[in-house]
């Protein structure tokens, strides 16, 4: 899996834009974790932070398909590469707005909701926690994001317990999504652009950023934060 | 306090039916907690149930804690008949299949926060009202029940009218605020129906009921932490 296939990474003006290449699902695997953490890594001295992705998907989930045979401490490392990858976007020195260009599910969907703000394409795709349909426990801090980030019972409910899928006017209207953009991928990616720049015109200090959205959302946070890149490395902790 | 007179069981397709019996208040003291609880269990232990409706017969759901009984000895009773509450609530959090409410009269106090633990709430329209009478009545909300309230009435405007104003809040009234699902016109009968229905629907996903009740726990986290160590799956404590 070459890495450079699987997202590109562009600045327009003071905005990073990060990109999950290809017409696929999107598929969070190691591999293309890894090169969205990389690419989230990259975006130092940027003033906002969009996360799009081309074609029908924006992300369909975990790789199952790579999971059921993969031994199982690689599994591991895919559940870790996502927790660390929330905790990158949560302690992230800049506002970050999620471009769902095309559908959002489970992990997918996860990923979505741990940006500071998320636009989304009217016409297609929908947002899908498929965990309750496909026979999947909810990882912990799966909960916390939507616990934070979707405090409204009743919607929490329905996405979770019903397995609703909820396209962009729905999730508007409850309040899960910021706002709904008419058109085709390029404009949804332009208006999370658009919506990015006007963020990093405020001129935030980005460290005071990051700890105020840590403090905004202090649970999910202490359940991510050892995963992240600026956490203690391994071989830190101490060892009986 | 015959148990067989407190509640009935019935199942209707692959919803299992549990129904407070008589035209009284149905007020909970431990025999009909008790008798609730086996019925819950029944539900649980029967083959192909798929969904879990709660409804009674009259003019109440259930108008809160058998007073009555417990001003025999104050202080333990209330606590005894709170930790047999707190037992039910942690036995329908844990419930391997999707929980419905028809509050087919008045819930009150206690019997407004049984109505709220389960995951769909349908209510008459034309009678009766959701009335947490605490306050009126000069009872304390302990730390589950308030988590309970928490956690299902997160808007902070419609907790406070509820709990802390005694507000008697209508059907009508409960959909718009988004704590009821639906007001079901009619009588008792036509929100049993209503509610059957819909507890078929959702039996109907096919759900795995272990993963259901896992992610139920998942999405109310903090309440569960609460309850958890009364319910019938709780280890048994050990003594010192």
């Amino acid at each position: 899996m070459a890495t450079q296939n699987l997202c590109t990474v562009e600045r327009r003006g003071r905005v990073h834009l990060i990109t999950l290449t290809g017409a696929g699902e999107h598929r969070l695997n190691p591999a293309l974790l890894s090169a969205i953490r990389s690419a989230v890594a990259a975006s130092a001295g940027a003033g906002a932070l969009v996360l799009a992705a081309e074609g029908k998907y924006f992300s369909n989930g975990f790789d199952q398909a790579w999971a059921s045979t993969a031994p199982r401490h690689l599994q591991a490392t895919m559940g870790g590469e996502f927790r660390g990858l929330v905790a990158d976007l949560l302690a992230l020195p800049m506002p970050t707005v999620a471009a769902v260009t095309g559908h959002a599910a489970a992990a997918g969907c996860g990923l979505v909701l741990a940006h500071d703000a998320v636009i989304m394409r009217g016409s297609r795709g929908f947002l899908y926690m498929s965990e309750v349909d496909a026979g999947l426990k909810l990882v912990d801090f799966f909960a916390e994001v939507f616990r934070e980030k979707v405090p409204d019972a009743v919607n929490r409910r329905d996405l979770l317990l019903r397995g609703d899928r909820m396209a962009a006017p729905e999730a508007v209207r409850r309040g899960i999504v910021d706002k709904a953009v008419d058109g085709g991928v390029e404009d949804v990616v332009n208006a999370a652009v658009a919506e990015a720049e006007k963020l990093a015109a405020r001129g935030w200090d980005g460290e005071v950023v990051a700890e105020i959205r840590k403090a905004a959302w202090p649970n999910l946070w202490s359940k991510v934060k050892d995963y992240g890149a600026d956490a203690p490395a391994a071989a830190a902790r101490p060892r009986l | 306090m015959a148990t067989g007179d407190l509640c009935t069981v019935e199942r209707r397709g692959r919803v299992h039916l549990i129904t407070l019996t008589g035209a009284g208040e149905h007020r909970l003291n431990p025999a009909l907690i008790s008798a609730i609880r086996s019925a819950v269990a029944a539900a649980r232990a029967s083959p192909g149930a798929g969904a879990l409706v709660m409804a009674a017969e009259g003019k109440f759901f259930c108008n809160g804690y058998d007073l009555a009984w417990a001003r025999g000895d104050p202080s333990g009773r209330i606590a005894a008949v709170r930790a047999a509450l707190r037992g039910l609530v942690a036995d329908l959090l844990a419930l391997p299949m999707p929980t419905v409410a028809a509050v087919t009269g008045h819930a009150a106090a206690a019997g407004c926060g049984l109505a709220l633990a389960h995951d769909t709430v349908v209510m008459r329209a034309s009678r009766g009202f959701l009335y947490m009478g605490e306050v009126d009545a000069g009872i304390k909300i302990i730390d589950y029940f308030g988590e309970l309230l928490r956690q299902k009435v997160p808007d902070a405007a419609t907790r406070r009218d509820l709990v802390m104003k005694g507000e008697k809040m209508t059907a009508a009234e409960a959909v718009r605020r988004g704590i009821v699902d639906l007001a079901v016109d009619g009588g008792v009968d036509d929100v049993v129906a209503a509610a059957v229905t819909i507890a078929e629907g959702l039996a109907a996903r096919g759900w795995d009921g272990e993963i259901v009740a896992e992610i139920r726990k998942a999405a109310w986290p903090e309440l569960w932490s609460k309850v958890k160590d009364y319910g019938c799956d709780a280890p048994s404590r050990p003594r010192l």
